[in-house]
């Protein structure tokens, strides 16, 4: 009886090792799932919170914020700064400082829920690292939208044109090049 | 200085040696060498990663830049220690598995000393491996070291016996020690192989089974690598060994697998064979050797990156309660179909 079950035993136990084998052969002949991350990275999920930034606006290619300063008093933390300044010509104001002390941020949202222009968001970019102090406590929000919409202007030399000039006669025509810089002189 | 005369020249005994020596140096140092680089390519493979991919195109110069760490290092002799067989150990590991190779035919007649005894010697040489790990772990001074040699040794002993009766078993079926011999007799297409050979012996398929699985245990892998359980005895046997020391164990390890599969591959899948009796002679015996032996190697980095460690107990019940009644049956029944058309011959 014992001896009956003993090889039972055996059997069952090389059948399984057989089973293992046939499995880990199926995944080895799968495509591989690594992602090569300095070479190759990810796209971050929607609700990934980074530090937040200024939305650029893809009509004016400016920031759509006019520091009404909801932001600063919406935060729990006290870590935002904003100034803003009213142009000749504009209706309201628009923003010329726009400081965040990311070492005390929490990163709750209240500022991004409190923006009555949708003028925040949480960025997606995790790549921060520095030696300087000042690069995380003093984050120059504007100077990064400023970067950002240097090489948006670059990459969508039309669509930023045919707002601006709105000449429905002729979307397609070949005349986006001045309107392209006109984002970047103002 | 012609052609002929330089055939001549080459193949004066002594030179021949020297030359087969210094191609199964080489051999069994590149194979050392990219077996590591498959190993790690094979365990990537298995769990869907590339493995190393820096180094040179697709990871092909890891070898090169592992070697050049190791030899870069300096080997301590830690104080306590037994000098000269702390030395002497790595030097042990590497020597058996150059000597077996100098008996194993690649080919037809590619083969630096073919003895009539060849079965023997290898078995002989390759059980000097075991003590040399054990020697290696004993001098180190290190109870890690020390657990893992006695381990190396229970565990060779205990998988020692089957593998020999199925030795025996083959031997039986064979008659011969000669390993040219024992190929020429598998002759002629895969069913003539001493693995499919059920006409002899309706278990030989599990014969080689059990071969197989000895020759993991004997050499030390997983699942069956309690001697260098990473997570129990740091490195094992050669856990005070730094450098190429250390480098010269891992190596003889790969040179251990690669004779304990050109060894199945002599014994059951046969060796330079064809097995299809086509596409053989000349250069193809070689072929068709290499081809099996690295089939065998394949399996072998398959099975590591399948199972997991097994207990040390589990062990050697494998081999005591199964491994060793299996190969005594099949030894039996070999015995009992090669005489019972004998003993019915007289009645």
């Amino acid at each position: 009886m014992s001896l009956f079950s003993a090889v039972r035993e055996t059997f069952v136990g090389i059948k399984s090792l057989f089973t293992g084998m046939r499995i880990t052969l199926g995944e080895a002949v799968k495509p591989n799932i690594t992602v090569q991350y300095p070479h190759e990275t990810l796209k971050m999920a929607d609700r990934f919170r980074g530090h937040i930034k200024l939305v650029l606006d893809p009509e004016t290619g400016k920031s759509r914020c006019t520091a009404c300063n909801l932001c600063v008093r919406a935060c729990p933390s006290g870590c935002i700064e904003v100034e803003g300044m009213k142009r000749e010509g504009e209706k309201k104001k628009s923003v010329t400082e726009y400081n965040l002390d990311f070492t005390t941020c929490s990163l709750c949202g209240s500022c991004i829920e409190a923006c009555p222009s949708d003028a925040i968001e949480f960025s997606k970019d995790y790549n921060k690292v520095s030696l300087n102090r000042a690069d995380f406590d003093h984050m120059d929000l504007v100077k990064k939208l400023e970067a950002e919409a240097k090489v948006w202007a670059e990459t969508h030399p039309s669509t930023s044109a045919a707002p601006a000039e709105a000449n429905p006669v002729a979307p397609t025509a070949p005349e986006p090049k001045p309107a392209a810089e006109a984002p970047k002189s103002s | 200085m012609n052609w002929t005369a330089a055939m001549n020249f080459l193949s004066i005994e002594p030179v021949r040696l020297l030359l087969y020596l210094v191609g199964i140096c080489a051999f069994v140092g590149a194979n050392a060498a990219y077996l590591v680089l498959a190993e790690r390519k094979g365990a990537g493979r298995f769990q869907r990663r590339p493995g190393p991919n820096e180094a040179g195109w697709g990871g092909v110069l890891q070898p090169v830049a592992d070697g050049l760490k190791l030899m870069a290092k300096q080997m301590i002799v830690p104080p306590g220690t037994d000098r000269l067989l702390f030395r002497a150990a790595p030097l042990m590991v590497m020597a058996p598995p150059l000597l077996c190779l100098a008996t194993i035919p690649f080919g037809e007649s590619i083969v630096a000393r073919n003895l009539n005894i060849g079965l023997l010697f290898v078995f002989a040489f390759g059980s000097i491996n075991v003590m040399a790990l054990m020697l290696g772990g004993w001098a180190s001074r290190n109870k890690f070291a020390i657990i893992s040699s006695a381990r190396v040794v229970s565990q060779s002993v205990a998988y020692e016996i089957p593998m020999l009766l199925v030795v025996i078993t083959v031997l039986m079926v064979a008659g011969t020690l000669d390993l040219q011999e024992l190929i020429v007799q598998q002759a002629g297409g895969f069913w003539h192989w001493n693995l499919f050979k059920v006409w002899v012996n309706p278990l030989m398929p599990v014969t080689f089974l059990i071969f197989f699985t000895c020759m993991l245990a004997e050499t030390n892998r997983a699942p069956f690598d309690m001697a260098e359980a990473e997570s129990e005895l740091v490195a094992g046997a050669f856990t005070e060994y730094g450098g190429m020391g250390f480098g010269v164990f891992f190596m003889a390890e790969y040179a251990n697998i690669v004779v304990g599969c050109s060894l199945a591959t002599v014994m059951f899948l046969g060796g330079w064979q064809s097995p299809f009796g086509a596409l053989s002679g000349g250069l193809w015996g070689p072929v068709w050797f290499l081809a099996k032996m690295y089939a065998l190697i394949f399996a072998v980095i398959w099975i590591r990156w399948t199972f997991p460690r097994t207990q040390f107990y589990s062990l050697l019940n494998l081999s005591w309660k199964i491994l060793i009644p299996l190969s005594l049956v099949t030894l039996l029944l070999t015995g009992a179909m090669i005489k019972l058309p004998l003993l019915l011959e007289l009645f």
